[in-house]
């Protein structure tokens, strides 16, 4: 496996090129803003971490919020006691969720099925309640964990006198805001993919996929699978605190609601609205929940009852109030919709259907030269 | 495309890396010099300005946002020249027409908060960066308040904070770009203390409960500085997580405490489930230590009150601002609300309609939209005729100094919205402090 082949090479190189080229094709869609994009780019590497976990070996973790969290934590902590450097925090982050895979990865992993479910959660509930209560010195509760201009930033002071006001976060002088924060995720996030892409194609991805087909049986071979597992856990651990890191760097702030259990469950329905163990999946689904979250809620009712005049009359209101009643706001109600007909339709996620469009269309278009659109390449 | 089978991983970093540089580097160019001369959003030529509206539109003090951005759009009905004006006639010193501002007219953007530190930074970054707003304002909890304070700061455009009460805004979190027209709860305490004092004498035990963060912290911290400062004894003070629902396992320990006061620093809907829990748990028909057993919620709305229904009457509290004042200037404005929308404004809605025109004519002072020129003019600035009597926006610390309300639940409402009574107008002598107490500092003009 010394040498990625050209599916994966084009795939790897189109993925790069779709990335970067996203302020400029998404401007149609109005979300073409540094926010969004950074958003976009972010959660994608959160969704395609959880996706080595979840999509190679089946284990759904419904914790993966507090890597998140704490990843976001460590990030600003760097900042404040540090510098404003992005790079240690980064790395800080990283570390810290590592650290906390490693511990609840063992616990947790010792069940599977809906017990490793309902144990990672229990842990991610009991992480966000320690930093929305409890650990309040450290996370500063419910007003969230900021920068203030008496921060010590040890490693900054010893370089520069502080300028007035607050510092801004930056790479060796170019600040982590508007586009350069974008475009420092956007590196990262190619990076991820290309990881993912090599675990994908290893023999310890293989292992992970056996592992996910049948486990006694890979017990019976001679594999002890819980070092697997745990590697898978912590890595994937490592993305999310890479994923929150990033959060912190584009917007120093940390608070506890990023670790609640809704955030958990976010990602797991961008990777299975993206396509639960494919390469591209988690970031279209991570791409379309952040768009919907942002674009979809930014309309008030008035748009909002336009978008569904399609529904009866009274089925409208119905369904607004119900979903109304568990959620809050309407932009949910739209994806909710989206994501039962996903998995009703294609249990594959987007990824499915694109794959049957292309099939659909391949034997009418088979001299054509191949066109270019990036979800194609997706043969997973 | 054969070729590509001939590279090894190495190229393929190396290309995708270089690639990556280029890309990444070639719209910064372009952008490099957008905001060199000029300033964020600037309208420039264009005929209009855009505001951004960014209220709690779900979660626990989801009524006070819907309110807030009621009076948000009849704020730029009024700019704009339609509807009867509101308070336009009678706010002095004032240079606004009713033609927008400096002859632009006054669009908005709205954005749901959800009381989330997280989603209000969301929200108001797509404001700034994608829908062009000039200025943010709103905001139902302090929490927001500060954390959206600081990231206008950042970009370099003012916020006009709304309903916000906690100490921290314009005291150690407060910033050149944020400016607070609502009163703090350090105003509340200085201006409930003797009120309390002159009700239940100085020989009291107080219980608190207080959300779990900011405005809260600084909620009790001001209120327990008060009654203990008149001779109170702080019995207990515990911190419940805002949005709980559920308050019974806090109310139930209050019972065995052997405190008569309860102080519920509370505000929105776990204020109403606290206070309407506390007198179903019969708290109120108590005796403790030969005396009636009291509660006090120092923040109060009318809102809240009619969320409550009867378990406000005989309540203390303190209040920015109540609908039934009779001054000019609420009257006028009280008189456009409900013409509009068929109720009076709550003091949320006041306070955030009061700020969109303080924008407005600070920018008209100035002559010009640029950030540092409208914080100038807005620092110091005294004028009357808003519903609080002459009011000043003193420049150490962004703070509107103004009269104080201190407030009871009506024992005999003669309508739905009559449900408070004003106690006492605590003058604005009796509720100032020194700007350096709370610490922090304003930062740049210039960012």
């Amino acid at each position: 496996m010394k040498k990625i082949n050209v599916n994966d090479t084009t795939l790897f190189l189109s993925f790069a090129a779709v990335i970067l080229l996203m302020p400029i094709w998404l401007s149609p869609f109005g979300a073409a803003y540094p926010d969004l994009l950074q958003k976009f780019a972010i959660y994608g590497i959160f969704a395609i971490g959880f996706n080595i976990l979840f999509g190679l070996t089946g284990y759904l973790s419904f914790g993966h919020a507090a890597f998140l969290g704490v990843g976001s934590y460590a990030a600003v902590w760097s900042f404040k006691l540090f510098t404003m450097n992005v790079l240690p925090a980064v790395a800080f982050g990283i570390f810290f969720a590592g650290l906390l895979a490693l511990a609840i990865g063992f616990l947790s992993l010792r069940r599977s099925g809906i017990y490793f479910s309902i144990l990672t959660l229990a842990f991610a509930q009991m992480s966000y309640n320690l930093a929305y209560s409890v650990l309040t010195p450290i996370t500063n509760g419910e007003t969230g964990l900021q920068l203030t201009s008496n921060d010590p930033r040890w490693i900054d002071a010893m370089y520069k006198t502080p300028e007035a006001g607050l510092p801004s976060t930056e790479l060796f002088g170019l600040t982590m805001n508007g586009y350069p924060g974008f475009y420092f995720c956007a590196v990262i996030l190619i990076i991820c993919f290309y990881i993912s892409l090599r675990i994908f194609r290893s023999p310890f991805g293989l292992t992970l996929r056996g592992i996910k087909t049948n486990q006694k049986r890979m017990k019976y071979t001679g594999f002890n699978t819980r070092p697997y597992m745990l590697a898978a856990f912590v890595i994937s651990g490592m993305y999310a605190g890479l994923a929150g890191s990033l959060l912190a760097i584009t917007d120093p702030l940390a608070g506890a609601e990023r670790m609640q259990w809704t955030a958990s469950g976010e990602v797991v329905l961008m990777t299975i609205l993206g396509g639960v163990g494919t390469l591209v999946g988690p970031m279209l689904g991570a791409g379309l929940i952040k768009y919907f979250e942002n674009i979809f809620s930014s309309f008030n009712s008035g748009t909002l009852h336009e978008v569904f005049s399609f529904l009866p009359d009274g089925l409208e209101v119905v369904v607004v109030k119900v979903t109304g009643l568990f959620v809050g706001s309407g932009w949910h109600l739209t994806l909710g919709l989206l994501f039962m007909i996903v998995v009703i339709f294609l249990p594959g996620g987007i990824v499915e259907g694109v794959q049957k469009l292309a099939r659909l269309f391949r034997p009418k278009t088979d001299d054509d030269p191949q066109a270019p659109a990036p979800q194609k390449q997706a043969a997973e | 495309m054969t070729d590509f089978t001939k590279f090894d991983r190495r190229q393929v970093l190396k290309f995708g890396a270089a690639g990556a540089a280029t890309l990444g580097a070639a719209p910064l160019i372009f952008s490099k010099n957008a905001w060199a001369e000029t300033f964020r959003n600037d309208p420039g030529s264009k005929k209009s300005v855009t505001l951004g509206f960014n209220v709690p539109q779900t979660g626990a003090y989801a009524d006070e946002g819907a309110d807030e951005l009621r009076a948000y759009k009849l704020a730029v009905k009024h700019l704009n020249g339609e509807g009867d004006g509101g308070m336009l006639n009678t706010f002095t010193p004032s240079t606004l027409k009713g033609n927008g501002i400096l002859g632009k007219k006054v669009e908005f953007t709205t954005g749901d908060t959800q009381t989330k530190s997280d989603a209000a930074r969301a929200s108001a970054k797509r404001m700034i960066e994608k829908d062009g707003a000039l200025m943010i304002t709103g905001g139902s909890s302090s929490g927001v308040a500060v954390a959206v304070q600081g990231l206008c700061q950042e970009s370099g455009i003012i916020f006009m904070a709304g309903l916000t009460h906690s100490n921290d805004t314009t005291g150690k979190d407060k910033r050149r770009y944020g400016f607070r027209h609502f009163f703090n709860a350090y105003m509340s305490g200085a201006a409930l203390g003797p009120v309390l004092k002159k009700e239940y004498g100085t020989e009291r035990r107080a219980y608190h409960l207080t959300a779990d963060y900011t405005w809260g912290w600084t909620q009790e911290e001001s209120m327990r500085k008060f009654t203990e400062e008149m001779g109170w004894e702080t019995v207990a003070a515990v911190k419940t997580p805002v949005g709980a629902g559920d308050f019974s396992q806090y109310i139930t320990p209050v019972l065995n405490s052997g405190a008569d006061v309860l102080i519920l620093n509370h505000y929105g809907k776990d204020m109403i489930n606290s206070l309407t829990q506390a007198v179903q748990f019969g708290l109120r028909d108590k005796q403790v230590n030969g005396k009636n057993f009291e509660i006090v919620v120092p923040l109060f709305s009318r809102l809240m009150a009619q969320g409550a229904g009867d378990n406000i009457k005989g309540i203390l509290g303190s209040t920015n601002w109540n609908w039934s004042l009779q001054d000019e200037g609420s009257k006028a404005f009280v008189k456009s609300f409900g013409a509009e929308y068929g109720n009076p404004p709550s003091m949320a809605a006041h306070t955030c309609y009061v700020q969109t025109l303080l924008y407005a004519n600070a920018c008209e002072q100035a002559g010009t939209f640029y950030p540092p020129e409208v914080i100038k003019s807005l620092e110091g600035f005294k004028f009357d005729g808003m519903g609080n009597g002459p009011t000043e926006y003193r420049a150490e610390d962004h703070q509107c100094f103004k009269d104080v309300l201190v407030v009871r639940g009506k024992q005999e409402p003669s309508s739905q919205f009559d449900l408070l009574e004003v106690v006492e107008v605590t003058p604005r002598a009796q509720v100032e402090y020194d700007a350096k107490i709370f610490g922090g500092e304003l930062g740049p003009y210039k960012v």
